[in-house]
């Protein structure tokens, strides 16, 4: 087992993408900063509403800042020694494979679930060599323990799968930010151990 | 016939094969948001009524819920 001195150094060189920086992106994107990952790619278009507070990684007065660009700066306020390239741009099947190709793996981080089963089945077929880190199921509070992570082949996907988001279930901060959170463990576990060695769930 | 259903081994009577759409009709997946795969490669919504699984194959069906 690495000490902490080789994690940390280990972690230094790795990076890793991140489609979306919403209650999954954002959150997931802090982990890995804390953690350490050398360099973190983080594309999104949106910009900061009020609604998005109750869960995202965002403060009050950055309400109307663009998310990657706001959450540069939130990362480089906990550790500047991270190297974070952001996209303000809406992610489509056209730029995804220029934006992600150079990363160790990939965070799927969106909220509709159309959104992800193009980025996640697009990125399966033309980055086939990169692991999906996926979210699906996390809306509404409490039943912690439904939570897991289940391995197909080098999809990875962290929740219930059960809870769609919806008015009596709505996106609370702390079941996103757990399965966030799964993520970058899940991250953790691959860039450290390789992807061959463990089922990292 | 047997083949593997999300990691769980599934003995299918009276067939030597059955397409990627009949079997998701068997299942009872009714879901619209899914990612299918086969022996680890992805299969398309559109190719899976001509998609066919045999004995031994290793069918994925992945479910895709809104929330993030």
């Amino acid at each position: 087992m690495p000490s902490f001195t080789e994690i940390k150094e280990r972690l230094h060189t790795k990076s890793v993408g991140i489609a979306g920086a919403g209650g999954l992106g954002s959150n997931c994107a802090v982990a890995l900063a804390r953690s350490g990952v050398g360099k973190i790619i983080i594309a999104d278009f949106d910009v900061i509403v009020e609604s998005n507070l109750n869960r995202q990684y965002y403060f009050y007065d950055q309400i109307g800042q663009k998310k990657v660009i706001a959450l540069k700066e939130n990362i480089r306020r906990i550790n500047p020694n991270i190297s974070v390239e952001i996209f303000a741009e809406r992610i489509t099947l056209q730029n995804l494979t220029s934006i992600f190709s150079t990363c160790d793996l990939l965070i799927e981080a969106f909220d509709q679930a159309d959104q992800k089963m193009m980025l996640i089945e697009f990125a399966l077929i033309n980055l086939p060599n990169i692991p999906i880190i996926a979210g699906s199921g996390m809306a509404g509070f409490g039943e912690t323990n439904s939570l897991y992570v289940e391995k197909f082949d080098n999809l990875y996907i962290c929740g219930d799968g059960a809870t769609e988001v919806s008015d009596i279930n709505p996106p609370l901060a702390p079941r996103i930010g757990i399965v966030a959170n799964m993520q970058a463990n899940v991250a953790l576990d691959i860039l450290l151990k390789g992807e061959k060695n463990g089922d990292h769930c | 016939m047997e083949i593997t259903v999300n990691h769980i081994s599934e003995v299918i009577e009276n067939r030597t094969t059955i397409t990627i759409s009949e079997l998701l009709r068997y299942k009872n997946f009714t879901y619209k948001m899914i990612i299918i795969k086969l022996n680890g490669n992805v299969v398309k919504r559109e190719e899976s009524d001509s998609i066919i699984v045999s004995h031994g194959d290793n069918v994925q069906v992945i479910h895709l819920m809104t929330g993030g």
